[in-house]
């Protein structure tokens, strides 16, 4: 590939203006009497319906990286790798129906903005929710970094970010992820949610068309399936086969833990809880819970995508002339795609980075400012400072981001996503089962978090790809003990972190450990949006209120 | 336990609610929905029955086409499942008759 594709960048920078010019509009959509406070900046005055919530949500959850790297991993390594992306996204609802309702019901009664907060208020435990806020904060920064790598994927397709002057080299992702930064420090929440509108179109305009459009160009689906069959069974310089068309015999455990183990953990994202403490009922995400869906029919078909590649051909290598699988969907819409179709096919992707990284740089904010400055440095924080601190901490995680992504090796980020999944699964016991029971003692919830962290980190240090010829953070599959059979390292940590919070809350109960107090009652948890806030219920106590 | 006839030793008031206990709702119905949401989460959960290649749909394996066919099957059944539980448990709302609760900020 040489020379710049003048119309299909010509498209994406002008779907990039037309977004850049939302964004910035967006802090005068629904505008609030003061952006001064977090429910206002980082939760968008908690005030999105049904609608706005399935656009944020499915902006939110079903990223750049993703649209980059499922099909990028169908192509390579096949259904093991890639197309449990789809059983992930599927259980995922029935899940977070359960206890979202909780979380957001007991979240409104008491004013909380991030899972730390709440495990602070239930489990009456700093160390705790410390534990939690810094678990947040360290997964969701190489996921910041790696929407960065979804652009760059794209203008490195377009034929931008090539040469050897490094100012020219990254100046459109700069330029880029300023203007994110700017919008996003105006109009907070707010921003991400307008534009989110924008990318989900785009994606569905560009996977449907591309799902209809590209397989009769490469000789139809049965042509698709035999082309990767063939290409997985063949044999790889190791003798084994290169990669799966279906998940064999000794594949399903890793299949069915990657799933189900990644289903667990997203909603355990500070921006995933963000996204949906931004609703404005008790039941928003509950209904959402029956139309994400649709999401995840549109990343089944974007997986398929990457078979079509095998069958067209494609030869995704970079501008360093090394072959690089993550290039294979830019590659493959920049080869059959008239050239200004192309360009909309980019956008949707380049967007589709910038709607999570906004989310995420306003979540990993917004959890620094309540849980580490207002709790650790500055308890007397006002709102308008709380609001002030996250706006400058969002652009200092995107400053970092971007440092993290050009500086360093882009491998370092998937590294760190890759143990940030693993982490993020270890805040599942203190978060979601502490909105059921307080049987769990609090110290033995952070000696479970801790073996779950400690051996989720060293199992994946340990992984080696000899294949891909790396000693370490080779993949997320090591050997389940007892079982014996491949698994997703994060359910293997979680399990034993369950067990430890188990053993040790037994301990502390026969030794009779203080508890900490809780702050919340029974009926919090199934709160709604008319119903007081606990602090609005404290003046007026001596009052006599009116019944029901 | 029953928040009907919870009425705690508080002031006299007709109806007063303890907002200390789980609202009531019909236990039966929300079984219903609990398995109905378990559902999707045991088929694919197991990997084995759907591994395949046969029988295909068109030219799609059994494996790509079943999980597609869960995508609808699991949308539905969120669906059937938030209308049960909208019946099963009314939401209760809560007055300014709750007990004391200390606002978030202030360490024990």
């Amino acid at each position: 590939m040489s020379g710049i594709d003048t119309p299909a960048l010509l498209v994406l920078v002008l779907l990039f203006l037309l977004v850049t010019a939302m964004g910035f509009w967006a802090t005068r959509w629904r505008r609030p009497t003061s952006m001064e406070s977090l429910d206002e900046w980082g939760l968008g005055g908690r005030s999105f319906g049904t609608w706005i919530t399935w656009f944020l949500l499915g902006g939110d959850l079903y990223t750049a990286y993703t649209f980059v790297a499922v099909p990028a991993a169908m192509f390579a390594l096949g259904a093991v790798s890639g197309f449990f992306a789809v059983p992930y996204t599927i259980v995922l609802y029935p899940i977070i129906f359960v206890f979202m309702a909780r979380l957001w019901s007991v979240s409104h009664r008491h004013g909380y903005v991030t899972t730390a907060d709440f495990v602070r208020g239930r489990f009456g435990s700093r160390g705790l929710s410390l534990a939690v806020a810094v678990t947040g904060f360290l997964a969701t920064m190489p996921y910041i970094a790696l929407q960065l790598v979804g652009i760059q994927a794209v203008l490195e397709v377009v034929g931008l970010g090539g040469g050897g002057n490094v100012v020219a080299k990254d100046a459109p992702l700069f330029i880029a992820f300023a203007l994110l930064a700017a919008y996003t420090y105006s109009g907070g929440l707010r921003a991400p949610a307008v534009i989110a509108f924008v990318k989900d179109i785009l994606i569905y305009l560009v996977i449907l068309v591309a799902i209809v459009y590209l397989p009769s160009k490469v000789g139809g689906w049965g042509e698709v399936f035999s082309a990767a069959e063939a290409k997985m069974s063949a044999a790889a310089p190791d003798g084994k086969p290169v990669g799966s068309f279906v998940p064999g015999a000794s594949a399903q455990w890793a299949y069915a833990t990657l799933g189900l183990g990644s289903a667990l953990a997203l909603f355990m994202y500070p921006h995933s809880v963000t996204a949906s403490l931004s609703a404005k009922s008790r039941n928003t995400v509950r209904r959402n819970a029956s139309i994400l869906p649709a999401y995840s029919f549109v990343l089944g078909l974007l997986a398929l995508l990457g078979w079509v590649a095998i069958a067209a051909g494609t030869k995704p290598v970079g501008l360093d002339g090394e072959p690089n699988a993550q290039l294979v969907i830019p590659q493959l819409f920049e080869d059959m795609f008239p050239s200004w179709f192309a360009g909309v096919a980019f956008a949707a992707i380049a967007i589709g980075a910038l709607v999570p990284a906004a989310i995420m740089s306003i979540a990993a904010a917004n959890t620094f400012t309540r849980n580490i400055y207002k709790e650790w440095l500055k308890p007397s924080a006002t709102p308008e400072q709380e609001a002030k601190v996250s706006k400058l901490m969002s652009l200092v995680v995107k400053a970092f981001a971007l440092v993290f992504v050009l500086a360093l090796d882009k491998q370092n980020a998937i590294n760190f996503q890759l143990l940030g999944g693993i982490w993020i699964l270890q805040t599942f016991p203190a978060v979601v089962l502490g909105l059921y029971t307080r049987w769990l003692h609090r110290w033995a919830l952070v000696a479970g978090w801790a073996v779950g962290m400690v051996y989720g980190t060293v199992a994946a240090y340990n992984v080696a790809n000899p294949r891909s010829g790396v000693e370490h953070f080779g993949g997320s599959l090591a050997e389940i003990p007892v079982i014996g059979q491949l698994g997703y390292i994060a359910m293997t940590a979680f399990v034993a972190n369950l067990v430890v919070a188990v053993v040790v809350t037994l301990v502390l109960r026969a030794m009779r450990a203080p508890e900490g107090r809780d702050e919340t009652i029974r009926g919090d948890y199934f709160a709604d949006a008319g119903d007081p806030r606990v602090r609005t219920v404290l003046q007026p106590l001596h009052q006599e209120a009116p019944n029901p | 336990m029953s928040a009907t006839d919870h009425v705690d030793g508080g002031p006299p008031r007709s109806a007063a609610v303890d907002h200390d206990t789980v609202p009531p709702a019909r236990t039966g119905l929300l079984v219903v929905a609990g398995v109905l949401l378990l559902l999707p989460v045991l088929a694919l959960m197991w990997v084995g029955s759907y591994s395949r290649v046969d029988p295909k749909l068109g030219a799609f394996p059994f494996f790509i086409w079943y999980q597609f066919l869960w995508v609808f099957l699991t949308s539905a059944v969120t669906y059937t499942a938030y209308r049960i539980v909208l019946v099963a448990r009314p939401h209760r709302p809560m007055t300014e008759d709750a007990p004391a609760v200390d606002e978030p900020g202030e360490q024990p």
